[in-house]
């Protein structure tokens, strides 16, 4: 099994707001450990971030108001799973409730050597 | 070889160094003892037996790192694998391809990769056949490769739910190279045949390995087509020649039988996907005695149902010059301007070349003069360069 991120993109109001979540993406949420599971895969965790407009940039000494990259879509949270390969990964990151946005799949760095597949 | 190879490494450079190795065995062993009955076999076997051993000292070596940990399992099937020398090693081709076209990599990273590995073409004969230097090249293989081991693109054909989407992107990836050998810039023969024959090559390998897919039949009708006007496609000088102006008896009337064949196999076989129906309208054009000949009406119909499946401003450009057939050239120039309007075909030359043809019909040849020369700006061909060159002063007076 490799390890990938779940890094989920949505759409910010203007200003780097978000609006409420709608309550069947919540419960979605909720759900989706359970379904990774049904799926053969595992969630190991995650973390939600605060709208864009709470964030805080740092370049060398200079400290500015904003995320680092400012985007249409930002950075709203990120969750790790397990999966035996990329195409069992998008299968269960696909899961994944989105407002309006998306997710991107990254595996994260580990010592494995074994190749192509495992 | 290659294919058969990667399934006991795991791993493509490993798998590489395994086949090389067994090539170098071979001259020394074939030079002492002849070659044996089955050349190929043999290299195959030694290659997996070189990676084989190869995997067993990465394994000694990783079982001293207690911090790395081996999948066991794993291990027992690559050697069950080795060891299954009545392994079908079409599946293995099937497998590897599938990983060179899979969606996760860009598209000519998916090119290349097929090239390199699946047809075993030389990264500098790739870099030549596009266009680029050899270091880049060799970067973007590496890349590709890179990407497979870190992200684990898996080496399997896919389930049969994502099979008609995965078969789409290998078919096109082929189309791909047979397209960039037919449109090869002037005085590159050697690369264009060289390019045509693997993609080619590559369409007829998988009809067989895919029978559930009709998809792979309407690919292989299309190549085939394409291949049996080739001849016509220039005059003797290199110049391009329309449709219209080449000489039909001249072409393969075999290959279009087997087109023909194919299509028809194709489109009993439930909906046709966009391939086979690119390959009907082919076969159209290939069996008609003459241009004015041509059942026009049913190569519109049949790009209607295109455009349905496919709505891409090419098709719906291509239409276009079917529209002109049966409706006049004034219907279709509607379209193009439509097109034009739209915008996703800027920059695209055949879009002002097929303008400029219309204009012509119409007589409006001021017009068409301007069209020509807007293709011109953006052609890069030689051939098709000096073959707009003459339409355009054909449009000016005498």
């Amino acid at each position: 099994m490799t390890q990938y991120a779940i890094l989920i993109f949505e759409r910010e109001a203007e200003g780097g707001q978000t609006a409420e979540l709608p309550p069947e993406i919540i419960a979605a949420h909720e759900a989706l450990p359970g379904r990774i599971v049904e799926k053969g895969g595992k969630e190991l965790g995650g973390i939600a971030l605060e709208p864009s407009a709470t964030a805080t940039t740092i370049r060398g000494d200079l400290v500015t108001d904003g995320p680092f990259i400012e985007t249409k879509e930002a950075l709203a949270g990120v969750f790790v799973i397990e999966a035996r390969d990329l195409d069992h990964a998008i299968e269960l990151a696909a899961l994944t409730p989105i407002v309006s946005g998306g997710v991107e799949v990254r595996p994260l760095v580990g010592l494995d050597f074994s190749g192509l597949t495992s | 070889m290659l294919a058969a190879t990667v399934r006991v490494t795991r791993d493509l450079d490993a798998a590489e160094e395994a086949v090389q190795d067994a090539y170098v065995q071979a001259l020394t062993r074939w030079g002492r003892d002849g070659v044996p009955a089955r050349p190929g076999a043999w290299l195959t076997t030694v290659a997996r037996r070189t990676a084989l051993n190869n995997l067993r000292r990465q394994r000694t070596l990783r079982a001293k790192l207690p911090l790395l940990l081996m999948d066991v399992d794993d291990s027992a099937s690559v050697e069950a694998a080795v060891l299954d020398d009545a392994a079908p090693i079409p599946d293995d081709r099937l497998r590897l391809i599938f990983t060179c076209c899979h969606p996760a990599l860009s598209q000519e990273a998916q090119v290349a990769l097929t090239l390199r590995l699946v047809c075993g073409v030389s990264t500098p004969d790739i870099a030549h056949a596009f266009l680029v230097t050899e270091p880049t090249m060799a970067a973007r293989i590496t890349r590709a490769k890179k990407k497979i081991a870190a992200a684990r693109i898996p080496y399997v054909v896919p389930a049969a739910a994502d099979l008609p989407a995965r078969v789409d992107a290998v078919l096109t990836v082929i189309h791909l190279l047979y397209a960039t050998g037919h449109t090869a810039h002037s005085g590159e023969n050697l690369v264009r045949d060289e390019l045509t024959g693997r993609a080619l090559d590559l369409a007829r390998m998988l009809r067989p390995l895919l029978p559930s897919e009709p998809e792979t039949a309407g690919l292989l009708a299309l190549l085939l087509v394409h291949q049996a006007r080739r001849a016509t496609r220039t005059d003797a000088d290199g110049r391009l020649l329309r449709l219209e102006e080449q000489d039909r008896s001249v072409w393969d009337a075999a290959l279009i039988e087997d087109a023909d064949r194919l299509v028809v196999g194709a489109l009993r076989a439930g909906p046709p996907g966009r391939f086979t129906l690119q390959a009907a309208i082919a076969a159209l054009h290939a069996q008609a005695p003459g241009y004015a000949e041509t059942d026009w009406p049913q190569i519109l119909t049949l790009y209607d149902e295109l455009l349905r499946r496919w709505p891409s401003p090419v098709v719906a450009l291509n239409r276009a010059v079917a529209v002109s057939m049966v409706d006049g050239p004034a219907a279709a120039l509607a379209e193009v301007l439509e097109l034009e309007e739209d915008g996703r075909l800027a920059g695209y030359r055949y879009l002002p070349a097929t303008k400029a043809d219309l204009l012509t019909r119409l007589g409006r040849h001021a017009e068409a003069a301007a069209a020509y020369r807007a293709a011109l700006a953006l052609s890069d061909n030689a051939a098709e360069q000096e073959f707009l060159q003459d339409r355009l002063s054909r449009t000016l007076p005498p």
